[in-house]
């Protein structure tokens, strides 16, 4: 791989943190209402995946989609606005925190609902091969969203009829408090997607040069025709479900597994990889930083100063014209 | 299924005179399949899914032979799968396709709840406008020969309460190729409501392509005595009643909705403000449907035209019995109809 692209994933993951890093600080001000879920400790795979996709490939997510967001191009200004429920959030300030998207960037939506983007991003993917062009699609989802149906029939649709999508598994083992081991029978979601007859393999989500790797072929395999993949990127959420606390103690989830984790972090390794190969050196670093510094604190800037939806636009956008 | 074919065809070939100048005539059946064919024709963006939608039946004729026509990737079978198929309906949808998913049973439409509810009808709102979805789900209600509770269910008046869904339910040949025709073409996802006991029915369709609006209704029937609002099937139901009524010096006007969410009101409001007196009967149960929702409006737009307290004429609340005695007790139908009318008139 080329270094420009190696520094591009760094720099993904780097935005990814900083800006989630931002909205935790800032959301005890209260001036975000709308509940947020953050993705620290998962940035990789966002940022593995989404370096393949083209601009016009689709992609859905869940309620869990910064990092998807950012990862696939869309605007930060335009999605801190939409945590600020602004007009000129990226959905006008209808949607909130879990339905960001940006169609310009082939970013349709990401769903409140586990597993509900699964059958969306199945038939974006029907459209393309309907439509025979080569748009791929990415669907996220957690590990939570093998439980439901939608995963079962948008997985063996898809085998049935060869669609180009990327199933991409962000399995951090947790559906709100409730472990993966509770949940479900076994603890290898991409043998299901196997069964399914979908070529697919658990790799380790922190390491974003593997997501890169395995995302890659996926892509590949994809826009030859050939089917779909399913990733199963095995990963840890630091912050808990929802808002800024971080679910330890009284039962949540252990000290050791979460210490564990923090050691796993996805960017301190990377970074020490980059610098060890000199491939980054302290002053690109500053000059990176720098740059998202700048991006964040225009984003904020932006969504605070931006106006509210106004009650006489609330029937606005309930039907398409 | 022979049973269904049965029950239809023990129907009486009733015909409805329709606003078309055109003398052609054709079944309700075939109407909608005409709409299908044309739509396919015009948009290359247009396929059909749904189970069996390209077996030698067709879902009642409706679609038959249409794969060899346009090809298999434009018409298809699918997996019994109807939440996620929805969803990717949804999603082709939002990618710039017109899909057509077909449920041959309206109670199967249960099963998508999430994806239509949830998804395909909030995303236009929850994406301030960015992302629409152009779908139409066509599901048969079905009645009669033994169906029982969970093939004969008429689920509109459920689903009006879901904002950013459109609802038709057409009753006439005319209206179903007209209304499918405009549900094609909306940028909405649009539940199509058919009933079996229809497809027989017979009137002007003509040849060419053209469309209904969604929210305009029309007096099939002009009375002064009784205004009876008809949704669906029970058309039939209420243009026989009318003529019987005839016969006993009632007038009745007959209203059809067409479709039912946006649904008419000036049309409602304008016959009340003649008759005074109202009736309406839909194809599903009373509580929370849609006789409940056009009494509601007519409670709180119109209760100083009553001159008597409205009468809904729907099936009991109870679920759809299976014997043929009983389940000729639980349908109501023109004499339901003219028995309450008369009571009104005294």
């Amino acid at each position: 791989m080329e270094n420009e692209k190696l520094i591009e994933l760094y720099k993904t993951m780097q935005t990814i943190r900083s800006v989630e890093r931002k909205i935790e600080e800032e959301y005890k001000n209260d001036e975000m209402k709308t509940p947020i879920h953050l993705s620290i400790g998962q940035e990789a795979i966002a940022a593995g995946v989404c370096i393949h996709l083209r601009n016009e490939d689709y992609l859905f997510g869940t309620h869990r989609s910064h990092a998807q967001y950012i990862a696939k191009g869309g605007d930060i200004r335009k999605m801190i606005a939409e945590l600020y429920l602004r007009k000129t959030g990226c959905t006008s300030g209808r949607g909130g925190s879990m339905h960001l998207m940006a169609p310009d960037r082939g970013i349709f939506g990401s769903t409140a609902i586990v597993g509900g983007s699964l059958p969306l991003g199945t038939g974006t993917a029907l459209a393309s091969k309907i439509q025979k062009n080569d748009r791929v699609t990415a669907v996220f989802f957690g590990d939570g969203a093998a439980d439901e149906g939608t995963f079962h029939e948008s997985l063996n649709f898809a085998s049935l009829k060869k669609l180009p999508v990327i199933y991409v598994c962000e399995n951090n083992f947790y559906a709100i408090n409730s472990h993966q081991k509770e949940r479900q029978s076994g603890d290898n979601i991409y043998k299901i997607a196997q069964g399914y007859g979908i070529p697919s393999y658990q790799i380790d989500g922190n390491d974003v040069l593997k997501v890169y790797e395995y995302a890659e072929k996926a892509v590949e395999q994809c826009r030859r025709g050939e089917g779909p993949v399913l990733l199963e990127c095995v990963s840890y959420r630091w912050k808990g479900h929802i808002g800024t606390v971080d679910d330890l103690g009284v039962g949540f989830r252990p000290q050791e597994e979460y210490d564990y984790w923090i050691s796993k972090c996805p960017i301190k390794w990377y970074k020490e990889y980059l610098k060890s190969r000199n491939i980054l050196n302290d002053a690109l670093e500053k000059s990176i930083h720098k740059e998202i510094d700048k991006l964040v604190k225009d984003a904020f800037e932006f969504a605070i100063n931006s106006p509210k939806p106004q009650p006489e636009e609330l029937l606005d956008f309930v039907y398409a014209d | 299924m022979p049973w269904t074919t049965i029950e239809v065809e023990k129907q009486d070939k009733f015909v409805i005179m329709d606003d078309s100048q055109n003398g052609r005539m054709l079944s309700y059946k075939d109407a909608l399949y005409e709409a299908m064919d044309q739509s396919l024709e015009r948009d290359p963006r247009v396929f059909v899914m749904g189970e069996g939608v390209d077996d030698p039946g067709g879902v009642f004729g409706t679609t038959k032979g249409l794969h060899e026509k346009y090809g298999r990737e434009r018409i298809f079978d699918t997996p019994i799968a109807e939440n996620a198929l929805t969803g990717i309906a949804a999603g082709a949808a939002m990618a710039g396709l017109r899909p057509v998913f077909v449920h041959s049973r309206m109670d199967f439409l249960l099963l998508s709840f999430d994806q239509l509810v949830n998804h395909a009808a909030k995303w236009s709102y929850m994406t301030g406008g960015k992302v629409s979805v152009p779908m139409v789900v066509r599901t048969v209600s079905a009645r009669g020969w033994g169906s029982g509770a969970q093939h004969s269910q008429c689920l509109q008046g459920m689903l009006m309460n879901v904002p950013g869904l459109k609802i038709a339910a057409p009753a006439t040949p005319y209206d179903a190729k007209g209304l499918l025709i405009s549900s094609i073409i909306d940028n909405n996802p649009v539940l199509f409501v058919e009933h079996r006991w229809l497809y027989k029915t017979v009137g002007n369709v003509p040849d060419t392509l053209y469309s209904i609006p969604f929210g305009k209704g029309v007096v099939r029937r002009a009375g002064k005595d009784v205004t009876i609002v008809a949704v669906s099937y029970m058309l039939v139901e209420a243009l026989k009643a009318a003529e019987k009524l005839q016969a006993q010096n009632i007038s009745a006007e007959v209203i059809d909705l067409r479709t039912i969410k946006p649904i008419d009101e000036d049309i409602i409001l304008e016959s009340l403000a003649k008759t005074g007196k109202l009736i309406i009967t839909d194809t599903g149960w009373k509580t929370g449907g849609v006789a409940a929702e056009i009494a509601a409006l007519v409670a709180e737009k119109a209760v100083h035209m009553l001159k008597k307290p409205v009468v809904r004429v729907c099936c009991p609340d109870i679920p759809t019995p299976a014997g043929d005695l009983q389940e000729k007790a639980f349908y109501p139908d023109f004499e339901t109809i003219c028995t309450k009318a008369v009571e009104l008139m005294k």
